[in-house]
């Protein structure tokens, strides 16, 4: 009988096992670019927003901070100065002539000026931005509670996911456009942001107007918001994942 | 035990059944899933190569942090800071790729997966393994507990102790335990193997929660225990490299106490006890420990 640490048996187990684990790695890259994967990702996904949506109440928050905790300049990410003429005479206005339609499948579709949601009941609320990158940074947001402007509009039962259309193209490329579900955007915390830290919001942050979805990573944080649009499914539009990086192979649930 | 001794002498070795077939599926899938979520998560630690202590990312002064320079000739070259450490870590981080082709990246395209830089699909392999390895890990605990193999196989007898330092002085000489000293786990094993299941596997889970913003919402206490997003998001980092460390030593002792008995015993669940021709006799093992 072959003694177990004969050496010929171990050459050929550990070059059978680094072959082993070569071939599996070139097979995962090949499986990635192709579709076969896809099935299983999307069920990996679904098993997270059932999970989180499990254990998240519709009510539960998001961590708020203290004032000492705001980081100095908050980290200004993906598009920082739209190029857009239209979006450029608006800021060149400071957003007196921006309207911020809101319509789809709403009892009444209606444009709402800065003023008007300066008017309405505002929320501050100092959280944490998580970029899918992986960084963090902390900063006090001012805005409408999204459920507060739903509410005026009425959101008519047929409807599933709030559509912020913007103003930016990210890259030069298509226009920036995020979705969520009723329950993440009827959450307290769901805010449509006109402030930071004290000020208004700045271009490179969003203004007139962001989203502030606290759940959630930063992508789905629209920024440049032009439009909000009801509707019971987005296959319609973009190329039907929901949202700009959705359509660029990040998944459409990004409490994670 | 004095019965079974006496196989000491005979010719063949004792056989042991010395895995469950559910213990045997859990490590062989456990050794797939830990390998697609270490390297996915290089690749998505690759997106922001920087690890931050506290609730966000004080973007001036990470505790690490894997970048490129370029030289006054031009020159790439890969530049990794721990606090206010500096080293020059060209070719393997921050600067990797064949010499005519350096490419800027964290993490070299053989450690990674996908190789290539591509976050969305480094997350979508990651969670989907973590969908696999951590209910498995929660199951794999419970069935520990509850089937007496923790308290059997892996918790410390008092009297073990003693032997620390002696057990520690024949690892290191790459001496291992044989005969009827083989039929159970040593000291360093059982503390290596708990040290693992029930301090970095769970750590690395609850830490990799603790990223996800939902999460947080649902269970804010993991904010605390950790001390922030960008603290746990660093002790992730930290146990996933202390579980390649086991991985590498567990690894070689394998290869070295007898790689083709170590591999049967977990494929078929058979362990044949390495036979003891030393015969070492206790007192003097006992005189041992005491140096």
């Amino acid at each position: 009988m072959t003694h177990p640490t004969d050496p010929g048996r171990r050459r050929f187990l550990t070059r059978g096992l680094l072959a082993g684990g070569t071939l599996m790695l070139t097979g995962c890259d090949r499986l990635s670019r192709s579709d076969a994967m896809q099935p299983l990702f999307a069920a990996s996904e679904g098993l997270t927003q059932r999970a989180h949506r499990l254990l998240a109440s519709r009510e539960a928050l998001a961590r708020e901070y203290g004032p000492e905790d705001i980081a100095p300049t908050f980290r200004a990410n993906g598009t920082t100065m739209p190029r857009e003429v239209d979006y450029l005479r608006l800021a060149a206005g400071d957003f007196r002539d921006w309207r911020l339609e809101v319509d789809g499948l709403v009892e009444q579709p209606q444009a709402f000026s800065l003023a008007d949601l300066r008017a309405m009941p505002a929320r501050t609320q100092i959280t944490r931005h998580d970029c899918v990158e992986g960084w963090s940074c902390i900063g006090e947001w001012t805005g409408v509670v999204l459920g507060e402007l739903l509410a005026r509009v009425g959101v008519r039962d047929e409807a599933h996911f709030v559509v912020f259309h913007c103003a930016d193209r990210y890259g030069g490329g298509e226009r920036y456009y995020e979705s969520l579900d009723l329950r993440e955007a009827l959450h307290p915390q769901t805010l449509l942001a006109y402030g930071l830290n004290g000020g208004d919001l700045p271009i490179a942050n969003g203004a007139p107007l962001r989203l502030r979805a606290e759940r959630q990573l930063g992508y789905k944080m629209a920024k440049y918001v032009m439009r909000l649009e009801l509707v019971a499914s987005f296959a319609h539009l973009g190329r039907g994942r929901g949202g700009y990086w959705e359509d660029r192979g990040y998944r459409w649930w990004a409490g994670i | 035990m004095r019965l079974l001794g006496a196989t000491r002498h005979a010719s063949r070795p004792t056989v042991i059944k010395r895995h469950s077939v559910f213990t045997r599926l859990w490590h062989w899938i456990n050794v797939i899933c830990l390998a697609i979520l270490l390297m996915s998560g290089l690749q998505i630690f690759n997106a922001h190569p920087a690890l931050y202590w506290g609730q966000d990312s004080s973007f001036d002064a990470p505790a690490l942090s894997i970048g490129a320079m370029r030289t006054d000739d031009g020159a790439l070259r890969g530049i990794t800071r721990i606090g206010d450490l500096r080293f020059d870590t060209t070719g393997v981080l921050g600067v990797s790729g064949p010499r005519a082709d350096r490419e800027r990246r964290a993490f070299p395209a053989w450690a990674t997966l996908p190789g290539p830089r591509w976050l969305a699909m480094g997350r979508q392999w990651h969670f989907l393994a973590g969908w696999i390895f951590a209910p498995l890990l929660v199951a794999y605990l419970i069935y520990l507990v509850a089937s007496g193999q923790l308290r059997r196989r892996l918790l410390p007898r008092c009297d073990e102790w003693s032997r620390l330092g002696h057990v520690v002085v024949e690892h290191l000489r790459l001496r291992f335990p044989r005969g009827e000293e083989a039929r159970h786990y040593n000291l360093l094993q059982k503390l290596a193997y708990l040290l693992v299941l029930f301090g970095l596997a769970p750590l690395v889970v609850l830490t990799g929660l603790t990223m996800s913003p939902t999460m947080d919402a649902a269970w804010p206490w993991l904010l605390d225990v950790f001390g922030g997003r960008q603290s746990a998001r660093t002790l992730h980092f930290l146990a996933a490299a202390a579980l390649l460390a086991f991985f590498v030593v567990h690894l070689l002792l394998v290869l070295v106490s007898g790689v083709g008995n170590n591999l049967r015993s977990m494929i078929t669940g058979r362990y044949a006890l390495p036979p003891d021709h030393a015969l070492p006799k206790k007192k003097e093992t006992r005189d041992d420990a005491s140096h």
